[in-house]
């Protein structure tokens, strides 16, 4: 296997007492196009989440890079759902892709030339330089998902983790992410998404991580995408599974014993 | 008024009661775009128990000891706010509701047992409860003064990082922003500017004074720099006039007419504000409405003279007002707009025909209709007798660029799928496809 992008390691992770990841392990290689693929509330969003250093897992670790998130935090970029901002917040096209270039260490200080040439780059690239001065209300579904997106490019990182960027996305939009996510690729990026439409796995992706709670399988998208692994993921046979996450949220259980030391 | 801006304390209150407003108004921009507007009630209502604490213990109404107050127990209503949102199912809403109610029922319990207690220096504490803007001292303003400073240079050094936080938290915490950090200096500067707001307008009203201006500003503007500019300049502009009202008749209290005074200005803005405004909206549904009597009255003009066999071109109102089931009123108007827009003409005393423009656009409308009724019915597969209403609104809205799109997707059809022709400007292109 190529150079690994994100590893996780005995994941587990829970809302609300609610276990959403159970044990989960893997391994992403870099350089792919990588689509995460489950039931609605099988833990996709979450798994991102935690890659991301946005929740706190129960137990185990991921790695990107080989390194803990802190390490590389300037190498991964996140691009939450498009739902999960208000779009009537009053903000420019611009100003929301600036955002990209904020970082820690210079919170405070202004945009140089170098990142206001970046942040045109980025806008061009998903065609949104017409729109660069509207409010973000104005756009499209599509468009907004494309603000994101510009975003993200103009974090210039080597890791994308996004949930799912087409999600109520027009066709002119698909294309133009597409565009982009073959370019990314060609560049040696490795984006990692939520994808809700199986239609169109084998046709986006490279690499295929199925999700239900518990890891299904993951692995390239012609050995992993089976019938019978999709059966697995979709087919609701985890009835004893969902049943005990039932109990640990009733009875507030914790999913790991804690009064014994933890390895990780 | 000019002998009122002579007297020094009157220029204290004046400059106080504006600093307070403007710094309220930037900080509230923030509280309002983050959806916490009912935070800074709470927060102004759990002070007071805060203050008597502090009264009680100190024995003296020394302001910076109640300032003190103020501000402990503001920062711990916050936390528990939090805490109660965090560890409960509760929705944050009721975790507010809980602990306003919970801190200020505290608060006044707490002062009714100071009034009753012979404490010699009480009188005065119950002020905070509706304020004390007239009665303000140099020190009180000097207090102002330094918050609204403080203030204004926190939210200039963060106002890009907070307006990150603002919009998305969880991009903030990804890009490794220092997203608790930020949070707790935004809930300071709020929790300081209701502190020293309420002994301005008092616990009840300054909520008003924190969200009403950001409210307002959010008519007239996209952005946020302009948002909080405006919201700061409301918040300001506020404080002159509430203690203006109070200096020109005395028996007028300052902090409810500060409120009063944004109100007015929050309604003004819902119903002047361009685009956002209710008359713009209101104005564009009139210009629509118009627009579309104009063309239902072009088009019963086509459809007249489509149906009948002697090539009458010229109808009396009855014939259209039939044909269109238009009400006589809106048909007598509509007919004299048309008729100053050159469109249609009066050819005898009774009678009415289109103008070679008024034709142009007649066609035009009654092809968009059996265009749009074609697309409903070969595109997407719509029962015929389904289409038609669609069509009656849908004929009003499309533009020129959608109706070139539609022709191209439709290839120039000839007909509708009422067997109706479809009428072209240029005669060739029906006949073309007709063929």
């Amino acid at each position: 296997m190529a150079d690994i992008a994100v590893e996780a390691h005995n994941l587990t992770v829970s809302y609300h007492h609610k276990p959403v990841l159970w044990d989960v392990d893997f391994q992403l290689p870099q350089g792919s196009l990588i689509g995460i693929v489950g039931p609605n509330g099988s833990g996709k969003t979450t798994l991102l989440k935690s890659i991301m250093g946005l929740v706190q897992p129960d137990s185990g670790y991921v790695e990107i890079f080989g390194k803990p998130l802190e390490q590389v935090r300037a190498r991964v970029s996140y691009v939450p759902q498009r739902e999960s901002v208000d779009w009537d917040f009053p903000i420019s096209v611009r100003e929301v892709v600036e955002m990209g270039r904020y970082r820690p260490g210079r919170l405070l200080r202004r945009l140089d030339s170098t990142d206001k040439a970046i942040v045109r780059q980025s806008i061009a690239r998903v065609g949104l330089e017409a729109f660069a001065d509207q409010q973000i209300a104005q756009l499209s579904g599509g468009q907004q998902q494309r603000v994101f997106i510009a975003r993200a490019l103009a974090q210039q990182a080597d890791l994308y983790l996004m949930d799912e960027p087409f999600a109520g996305v027009d066709a002119t939009s698909e294309r133009a992410i597409l565009q982009l996510l073959a370019e990314m690729k060609v560049a040696g990026k490795t984006v990692v998404m939520v994808h809700h439409d199986l239609q169109t796995v084998q046709e986006y992706f490279d690499w295929v991580l199925l999700l239900n709670t518990r890891l299904v399988a993951c692995g390239p998208v012609s050995s992993a995408f089976t019938e019978d692994n999709l059966r697995q993921a979709y087919g609701g046979q985890l009835t004893i599974l969902s049943k005990v996450a039932h109990l640990v949220e009733e009875h507030d259980f914790p999913v790991r014993d804690r009064s014994k030391k933890q390895r990780t | 008024m000019n002998t009122f801006l002579s007297d020094p304390n009157a220029q204290a209150v004046v400059a106080g009661v504006m600093l307070l407003g403007a710094s309220a108004g930037l900080t509230g921009t923030f509280t309002l775009v983050r959806k916490r507007a009912l935070l800074g009630d709470a927060i102004a209502h759990a002070m007071l128990p805060g203050v008597c604490l502090a009264f009680l213990l100190t024995g003296q109404k020394n302001p910076a000891w109640l300032l003190l107050g103020a501000l402990v127990s503001g920062w711990l209503s916050l936390l528990s706010m939090d805490f109660i949102a965090r560890h409960s199912k509760l929705k944050p809403d009721t975790a507010i509701a809980i602990v306003l109610s919970t801190f200020f029922g505290l608060g006044i319990v707490l002062l009714t047992y100071i009034q009753h207690s012979g404490y010699g220096d009480q009188a005065g504490l119950d002020k905070f409860l509706f304020g004390k803007a007239a009665s303000l001292t140099i020190q009180d303003v000097l207090v102002f003064g330094w918050v609204a400073a403080f203030i204004v240079g926190v939210v200039l050094v963060f106002f890009r990082a907070f307006r990150m936080l603002a919009f998305d938290f969880d991009f903030a915490a990804a890009a490794g922003m220092p997203v608790r950090l930020l949070e707790f200096v935004l809930a300071t500067i709020t929790v300081l500017v209701v502190a020293t707001g309420i002994q301005a307008v008092g616990v009840v009203l300054m909520a008003a004074l924190l969200i009403t201006p950001a409210a307002a500003a959010r008519f007239w503007t996209d952005r946020l720099w302009s948002m909080a500019g405006l919201s700061a300049l409301l918040g300001s502009t506020a404080g002159l006039f509430g203690v203006g009202i109070s200096a020109l008749a005395p028996a007028m209290p300052t902090g409810p007419w500060v409120v009063v005074w944004l109100s007015v200005a929050a309604a003004v803005s819902a119903l002047a504000a361009p685009r956002r405004g209710i008359l713009a909206r209101s104005a564009l549904r009139r210009r629509n409405a118009r627009k579309m009597e104009r063309e239902n009255v072009l088009k019963a003009f086509y459809q007249l003279q489509e149906a009948n066999p002697l090539q009458l071109t010229a109808f009396s109102k009855e014939d259209i007002q039939e044909r269109g089931y238009f009400r006589y009123s809106i048909l007598r108007k509509t007919l004299a707009r048309l008729r100053r827009l050159g469109l249609v003409e009066v050819v005898s005393q009774l009678r009415w025909q289109l103008t070679d423009k008024g034709l142009g656009e007649s066609r035009r409308v009654v092809r968009l209709h059996r265009l749009w009724e074609l697309y409903l019915s070969h595109k997407l597969g719509m029962a015929d007798d389904h289409i038609h209403d669609s069509a009656e609104a849908i004929e009003h809205l499309l533009t020129p660029d959608m109706e070139k799109r539609l022709l191209e997707e439709l290839c120039y059809p000839a007909r509708d799928p009422h067997q109706s022709e479809i009428p072209y400007d240029d005669p060739l292109r029906s006949q073309n496809t007709a063929l």
